[in-house]
């Protein structure tokens, strides 16, 4: 199986994750790019196992996308504890730290 | 189908701490408020004991375990058991309530809003946090697991086990809650970016390889022609995501923030903790599945480790923070252990076993000082309160400059014997353009710690300037330990060094 056409779409989903991180302001939507990021990865692993006939490669897609959960429930936390105090989710507002 | 054999022994000390970390989430739904924070400091100074006394037991295993994917060998070991033993340390301060009156150092709830009427009451009621135990022991098992995976999914699973309680802690400080959690913010949209590199980039290396095993990655260097476009893309992401967890430059913006916005002790917990896991898991990548390319991957590190080093020291002179300067300084530490890191030999990983050490318990202790330079506002980390700290409390100021010392490089501290190790490793693996560079910054760098010891030893007092907080027994402990560690580490490192000499083995 030849997987260059998976690994092009992977890669462009890779790429436009990594750009909605460092374009979009709203850490909601920051987020939601990783997560793009992480897929990206699932769908290149699988192509590989497929590409490789071994199943190693679709088990780490399980694991990957458990971990994007576990990551999920740890980002929303503080995402939504950060919207709460300030009423707003925009990383630009979330400067206090700057020198 | 034949049932998988899981060398349980040999991963009994993760087995401990993780199951810790499990009883404590029981404990916090069980056990009556009153007693919860006794309950859960036993529970995490107990484990972590019991999986160090493990550790020593399990010392010279050389296994690969759990059908393949955790490899408890000489540098797995010396790191877990370092790691371990920082951690141990990092609970005293945790555990310490006399500094903040009537709490720890963490909000009693991290979900109730600053400034609120819930948060008002809970600090009256004189609610303690104990949520964070948990968390520090989940963190801890990510961090053991870390420098002992051996293959790219073990790998994966630890760096985003040991981060994500490391995101939830830093965002709970008592004080200034809105750094904190902005902290938390910036660490975790930054982490979970650089771990998305990290699974891409792992994605490519099997495709590459065929398999997730780093043995196997090894053996197929050299024998796949014509693939290594995608061998080079997948090693340069993965390279990302460790390299944003030490700290190195450019991956290191995250790390005054966070070290700046987190709860002082998470600070000391995680600036000892994660570098060393990270460093430990960067070497069994780089020299067990990937030493056979190591002259594509050395330019990129040279570079790293240069820019490291300079970026780290240079900002650090301009820093008017307590806790950035350190932040800024434990960058360039990152920078030196890379200098060794480019040497790929057993000399080279000794010294960074032995500098990862010493480098431990010196930021441990550095930290710890700080929790205890307080005013009005909480701790007072702008470095113009501590103009006169000398004179008013001699024996807290006397301490933090052995620590500055060290960081320094100072001779008859560790972080002298440290420096001379990688540096001398460094020199020997041909990198001698580092050393020189290492050098250099060395000197600049310890105009900086010495212009603070200065300025806390021969400056006048500011008028209205902090106070000293009395600790409790927990965080005087616990500051001992790392100011003895730190001298006798530098008077007397031959053991140390032998042990790490001893453990310099990467199993394959």
């Amino acid at each position: 199986m030849n997987p260059t056409s998976y690994l092009v779409l992977a890669t462009i989903l890779f790429t436009l994750g990594s750009g909605g991180v460092l374009l979009r302001r709203n850490a909601l939507v920051a987020f939601m790019s990783v997560e793009l990021m992480l897929n990206a990865a699932n769908l290149a692993f699988v192509a590989f196992a497929r590409m490789h006939g071994a199943l190693d490669g679709q088990i780490v897609a399980f694991f990957v996308m458990i971990i994007a959960a576990a990551e999920v429930v740890i980002g929303l936390a503080i995402i939504v504890m950060i919207f709460r105090t300030r009423r707003s989710a925009s990383v630009d507002d979330a400067s206090l730290l700057k020198l | 189908m034949i049932a998988p054999s899981i060398e349980y022994s040999a991963l009994l000390p993760m087995i401990i701490v993780f199951g810790a970390g499990v009883v404590g989430v029981l404990v916090e739904a069980f056990v009556p408020r009153r007693f919860r924070h006794a309950v859960q400091v036993i529970l995490a100074l107990a484990a972590l004991a019991a999986a160090f006394v493990q550790v020593v037991r399990l010392g010279g295993t050389e296994i690969i375990g759990a059908v393949g994917s955790v490899a408890i060998d000489g540098p797995a070991l010396f790191l877990q058991g370092t790691v371990l033993v920082l951690a141990f340390i990092s609970m005293f301060f945790f555990a310490e309530r006399r500094i903040e009156a009537g709490g720890n150092a963490f909000a009693p709830a991290a979900s109730s809003l600053p400034g609120s009427e819930e948060e008002r009451v809970l600090v009256q009621q004189r609610a303690l946090q104990t949520e964070i135990y948990p968390l520090s022991m989940l963190a801890v098992g990510g961090m053991m697991l870390f420098p002992a995976a051996n293959d790219l999914l073990a790998m994966f699973v630890a760096l985003e086990v040991l981060s994500l309680p490391l995101y939830i802690l830093c965002g709970m400080a008592r004080r200034r809650r809105l750094l904190s959690q902005e902290a938390a913010m910036k660490y975790f949209l930054l982490g979970a970016f650089a771990s998305g590199f990290f699974i891409f980039g792992a994605s490519f290396v099997y495709g590459f390889a065929g398999s997730l095993e780093f043995a196997e990655i090894d053996a197929a260097l050299g024998a796949r022609v014509g693939q290594e476009g995608l061998l080079l893309a997948g090693v340069g992401m993965m390279a990302v995501g460790l390299l944003f967890k030490i700290g190195a430059v450019p991956f290191h913006a995250w790390t005054p923030d966070v070290y700046q916005g987190a709860p002082t002790q998470v600070t000391a917990f995680m600036a000892a903790c994660t570098k060393l896991a990270a460093f430990g898991a960067m070497m069994r990548l780089f020299y067990v599945g990937l030493g056979g390319i190591r002259t594509d991957w050395q330019p990129m590190l040279w570079a790293v480790a240069i820019a490291t080093m300079v970026v780290g020291i240079v900002v650090a002179l301009s820093q008017t923070d307590i806790k950035r300067m350190l932040a800024y300084s434990s960058i360039a530490h990152g920078g030196f252990i890379l200098t060794a890191f480019v040497a790929v030999d057993e000399l080279a990983i000794a010294a960074i076993l032995f500098y990862l050490a010493a480098y431990g318990f010196v930021t441990l202790g550095a930290f710890a000082v700080v929790t205890l330079v307080r005013d009005a506002g909480g701790e007072a980390t702008h470095l113009s309160k501590w103009a006169g700290l000398g004179r008013r409390s001699p024996l807290l100021a006397a301490t933090f400059g052995l620590f500055l010392l060290a960081l320094a490089g100072i001779p008859l501290t560790s972080g002298f014997v440290g420096k001379l190790t990688v540096f001398t490793a460094a020199f020997q693996g041909g990198a001698m353009p580092l050393v020189i560079v290492g050098v250099l910054v060395s000197a600049v760098a310890a105009f900086f710690y010495v212009r603070v010891i200065v300025l806390m030893f021969f400056s006048d007092p500011a008028p209205e300037g902090p106070t000293v907080a009395v600790p409790s027994v927990w965080t005087t402990a616990g500051i001992a330990v790392g100011a003895v560690a730190t001298i006798v580490l530098g008077v007397l490192p031959g053991p140390l060094l032998d042990l790490a000499e001893q453990a310099a083995l990467f199993i394959r």
